[in-house]
């Protein structure tokens, strides 16, 4: 098993050290926590979001390489704003989804939304940083 | 030619009547004498000796009046048969037995209707028959010399008694009188050709032997004051009404027409033969009175017919005449006689007797047979004994067509009372009743009391009783123009207008409307099947059949029918097991007292009884029953089936509500998990400042705190659920449990939820468990403060002490709970239904809603309040109350 610590480093690098942009919309404060201790510490700059109602319109102020998106949240679900982007200005936005209901039918509406890519809670650190950085590669290519 | 020699030829006539009777009755449903011509024949039993020798001598005296007599039956044969139809249909199916029975019958099965009528009969009869004993003992006394023949008493007397002993030997040799007496109509009938070729014959021989031709008559006829007739219309008209209302109501008349009729269809033929047989008769009666009124000026015109050849020296057509009168005069008395006994007996001395034995109703036994014989005997007697006493009190010297008017226009009182009940549902047994009765009266005043005439009634005939002179029989209501006109225009008058006007007063009773339609119903159709045979009563028994069971099943139960009997295709014969075979399979379907009424009356084989009608009504009623039981246990299933249905949705709803909440249980569990294990890798991985390590320690050790209390709610939920809580029951004051619940879930700091209490209010005791109840309160307090969304959020607890529930209001100034949501606030997990969600575990209100259950109080949403608000209601004595459970 790669060291979480180490494959961040290693992944940040290729990217040219070149601090990307990560909007985490999340209301567990806790998680939010955690969350933006691991992609600071693998290089990117974070900005968070509590709130479901004003997502939207923090994802097109920030306009970040990479979202995270929570899909429990109060106002509006994490369902709902992946929609709202798709429709939007930044309709090519990776989003990488994390959510606690596990199920498959979950999974399987985020995907029909057209969300980039889907983790369930709880995850390992190393891999969302994978994650993150890998979709924020894609999104540069692109 | 002596009286013994007479009374010779008559006895041999006599002998050879009894020989036809007795040979017809040996051949019960011979087709000759069952045919249309036996029928028309016996009709002719309208001809007595009124028209064999009365008619002579009514054109002698009144010209072509005579006329009306035969106008008026030929009138309701030929235009009106089709009330003669209905009369027979009805009397076939109601098996009547007289007029009297068929009024009865039809105004309720009414016995005082019915001896009414009997007796009105009687009365109207009489004359009727000593017109008959009067004319034979003339054409005796005409025909033969000696000391018999010169005692006028002796010699009606014996005529009487002869008749008698005659109708007694033919007429009640059986009971039922429904039955019909091939006897006695096939000796009618013989007695019809007699008289008929014995008027003929001496038509012919006044004609062609005395007048020498067609032409020298009509000289004779034109000479003779017959041509000086003047019609009066009044008159005129009456006598035809009165003969057809005769024809139609005369007890014998009746009897053949309707009682007799042995197939309805007869009545086409007797519709034109009758009125021909009518017309024979009355052929030569002009003629015979022309030349009788030439050439004996001084004779009893009535007699002519007798007269006339005796004088030419002709003793063997004279002795013919007197056969023919003889014949007319016994055949009238005969079935006169015969339907009058039926109805004394039946309408007047059987229910008698029944009173007398108090077992009325009772079914006919042999005792009652003998009873009902000899009371027709009786009858016999007396109606003849009748007769001879008019004819004796009158002194035998009144024309013979008088008295016969007397007897029609008394008769003719039946009519409205017929033709209402044919015709007029509303008619009733009272109407009926007064009607006859009132007719009748006047009848009596007007027509019949003037004939005894003399000493004793002089007076009373001149001045009226008491002296009314508008009460004068034959000047009522000052009214003197014909008297057999006024007196038929009186009593009839009186008849219709008081059978109108109480028939429109009164209401008929249940047996009445029911009869009434059943009369209403009767038509020559329903007995016509046997009319045409065998055959066609398959085919209606067939069609009938079909409606009831269906074409397929109708047809495979003839054809196997036709195969029983050895016949080719699926017609069978009518046979009495068809009918049994039909009767039974259609029982399964109607019932079976429906099914024999059916085929009953299909067949013409029985008539409908009203016990069949009954019958049937008690069949139908029981369907009735049994569908309205049938209705009851189908709504029994459907109600069971909502059950069901409901029952299916709730366990639908349950495990729908199951898989939400493993859910969101997972859900639940998974948050803090996440953290903790971030935290636990990052923690492991990093070399951290001392200050952030404690700091993310510290989170661990919070999100498994949460973690810990989760579950513990979910086992608290559980146990509270399945109702194994034990509870701790103890005496507190309100505001202690309040004090704990607020220093365990009140955060401090800036910022942190105010709290505002009412000290006098909480100062309550209580029989509560406390923990539980602060369980409550640790909640609702805990609620306000992480979701309370005011800038400086506050909330308020009130309690308020009623009688025997504490309420305790926790009120917020947040915007509280949506009302969508409301109902669903103390579901598990209740906000987490929805996609968004304020955060944190969803298992507390539920658990308080729990709680203040197993505490017998509750727990509710108070809407209408600025912010989220909630009541308590706890029972200050739930502890007796819990410890009772």
């Amino acid at each position: 098993m790669t060291h979480p610590g180490r494959t961040s480093a290693e992944v940040a690098a290729p990217n040219g050290g070149t601090p990307g942009h990560v909007l985490l919309i999340e209301d567990e404060p806790n998680i939010a926590t955690a969350i933006a201790f691991l992609l600071g510490r693998a290089g990117w700059h974070v900005s968070t979001h509590s709130d479901g109602t004003s997502a939207v319109a923090a994802v097109e102020r920030h306009r970040p390489d990479v979202v995270v998106l929570d899909v429990m949240l109060p106002g509006r679900s994490g369902f709902d704003i992946l929609a709202a982007v798709r429709e939007g200005p930044l309709a090519r936005l990776p989003v990488l989804m994390l959510t606690a209901k596990g199920q498959a039918k979950d999974r399987e509406r985020a995907e029909a939304l057209g969300v980039t890519a889907f983790m369930t809670k709880p995850f390992s650190n190393a891999e969302l940083v994978e994650r993150v950085a890998r979709l924020a590669a894609r999104g540069r290519v692109a | 030619m002596t009286a013994e020699r007479l009374a010779l030829a008559c006895l041999a006539y006599v002998a050879f009547l009894f020989t036809i009777a007795f040979v017809a009755e040996r051949r019960p449903g011979n087709r000759l004498l069952r045919g249309p011509l036996v029928y028309t024949l016996s009709l002719s039993v309208y001809c007595t000796a009124w028209t064999f020798y009365g008619a002579v001598g009514y054109a002698a005296r009144s010209g072509l009046e005579f006329m009306t007599i035969y106008l008026g039956p030929t009138l309701v044969f030929v235009g009106w048969w089709w009330i003669l139809r209905r009369l027979v249909a009805i009397g076939r199916a109601e098996r009547i037995t007289s007029i009297a029975d068929l009024l009865s019958a039809r105004f309720g099965k009414s016995p005082a209707l019915a001896a009414l009528v009997t007796l009105l009969c009687v009365v109207g009869a009489t004359p009727y028959i000593a017109l008959q004993l009067q004319s034979v003992t003339l054409s005796v006394r005409a025909f033969a010399q000696g000391p018999v023949a010169a005692d006028p008493v002796w010699l009606g007397l014996s005529v009487a008694g002869g008749l008698a002993l005659f109708t007694i030997l033919f007429g009640t040799r059986r009971l039922d009188a429904g039955e019909r007496h091939d006897g006695i109509v096939s000796a009618i009938a013989v007695e019809a050709v007699v008289k008929l070729i014995a008027l003929l014959s001496v038509g012919a021989f006044v004609v062609w032997h005395l007048n020498d031709g067609i032409r020298a008559t009509w000289d004779v006829v034109a000479a003779s004051p017959l041509s000086d007739w003047q019609a009066a219309s009044g008159r005129w008209a009456g006598l035809i009404f009165v003969s057809a209302a005769a024809v139609i109501c005369l007890p014998r008349m009746f009897h053949i027409t309707v009682v007799e009729n042995s197939d309805p269809a007869h009545l086409f033929t007797a519709s034109w033969a009758f009125p021909a047989y009518l017309m024979a008769m009355c052929l030569f009666v002009v003629p015979i009175a022309a030349t009788g009124l030439a050439r004996l000026p001084d004779g009893n015109p009535d007699l002519f017919v007798l007269t006339l050849p005796l004088a030419a020296g002709q003793g063997d057509l004279a002795m013919l005449a007197f056969l023919g009168g003889f014949s007319s005069a016994t055949s009238m008395v005969i079935v006169t006689a015969v339907a009058l006994a039926t109805m004394l007996s039946n309408h007047v001395v059987m229910p008698l007797w029944l009173a007398r034995r108090g077992m009325a109703g009772a079914t006919m036994s042999g005792d009652m047979r003998a009873v009902a014989l000899r009371a027709r005997r009786a009858a016999i007697v007396l109606v003849v004994a009748m007769g001879w006493a008019y004819y004796r009190v009158t002194g035998g010297t009144a024309a013979l067509a008088a008295i016969g008017l007397v007897s029609f226009v008394g008769l003719a009182q039946i009519l409205p009372a017929l033709l209402a009940g044919l015709f007029w549902r509303d008619a009733t047994r009272a109407g009926a009743a007064v009607g006859i009765g009132a007719g009748f009266l006047v009848w009596l005043w007007t027509m019949l009391l003037p004939v005894f005439d003399g000493p004793v009634l002089s007076g009373l005939m001149a001045d009226g009783p008491f002296g009314l002179a508008w009460l004068r029989p034959q000047a009522m209501f000052g009214l003197q123009g014909d008297p057999l006109v006024t007196a038929l225009v009186l009593s009839l008058g009186a008849n219709v207008v008081l059978l109108a006007v109480v028939s429109l007063l009164t209401e008929p009773t249940d047996l009445e409307r029911l009869q009434a339609a059943r009369f209403d119903h009767a038509t020559g159709d329903a007995a016509r099947p046997a009319a045409r045979g065998g055959l066609a009563g398959a085919e209606d028994l067939m069609l009938m059949a079909q409606r009831i069971l269906g074409y397929r099943e109708a047809r495979a139960l003839f054809a196997g029918q036709a195969r029983a009997q050895g016949r080719d295709g699926d017609t069978p014969l009518p046979t009495a097991d068809l009918m049994d075979a039909v009767e039974r399979r259609l029982a399964g379907s109607v019932g079976a007292a429906t099914a024999h009424a059916m085929v009953a009356d299909i067949s013409g084989r029985r008539p409908v009884s009203v016990e069949d009608l009954m019958n049937a009504a008690d069949e139908t009623a029981e369907a009735l029953e049994q569908s309205a039981r049938l209705q009851a246990q189908s709504r029994e299933l459907e109600r069971t089936a909502a059950e069901l249905r409901q029952a299916n949705a709730k366990l639908t709803r349950i495990s729908a509500q199951k898989d939400a909440f493993l859910s969101q249980v997972s859900h639940e569990l998974r948050t803090p998990m996440t953290s903790i294990r971030a935290f636990a890798e990052i923690l492991a991985v990093e070399d951290l400042p001392p200050p952030e390590r404690a700091r993310y320690a510290a989170i661990v050790g919070e999100e498994s705190r949460r973690l810990t209390r989760l579950l513990d709610d979910l086992l608290d939920l559980g146990v509270l659920e399945s109702g194994q809580v034990v509870l701790s029951l103890q005496d507190v004051t309100l505001a202690d449990v309040l004090d704990r619940a607020v220093l365990a879930a009140a955060p401090d700091g800036p910022g942190a939820l105010a709290i505002d209490r009412d000290p006098a209010g909480e100062a309550v005791r209580v029989t509560t468990d406390p923990d539980r109840l602060l369980q409550v309160f640790i909640n609702l307090i805990a609620n306000a403060a992480k979701y309370c969304d005011a800038e400086a959020p506050r909330l308020t607890i009130r309690a308020e002490p009623g009688g025997a529930v504490v309420a305790v209001d926790f009120v917020d100034n947040g915007s509280g709970i949506a009302p969508e949501d409301r109902a669903l606030a103390f579901e598990k997990f209740a906000r987490l239904t929805d996609d968004a969600h304020a955060g944190g575990a969803g298992l507390g209100l539920a658990i308080c809603r729990e709680v203040m259950d197993r505490l017998g109080g509750s727990i509710a949403y108070l809407p209408g309040r600025d912010g989220g608000a909630f009541r308590v209601r706890i029972p200050r004595a739930a502890g007796r109350a819990i410890a009772a459970q």
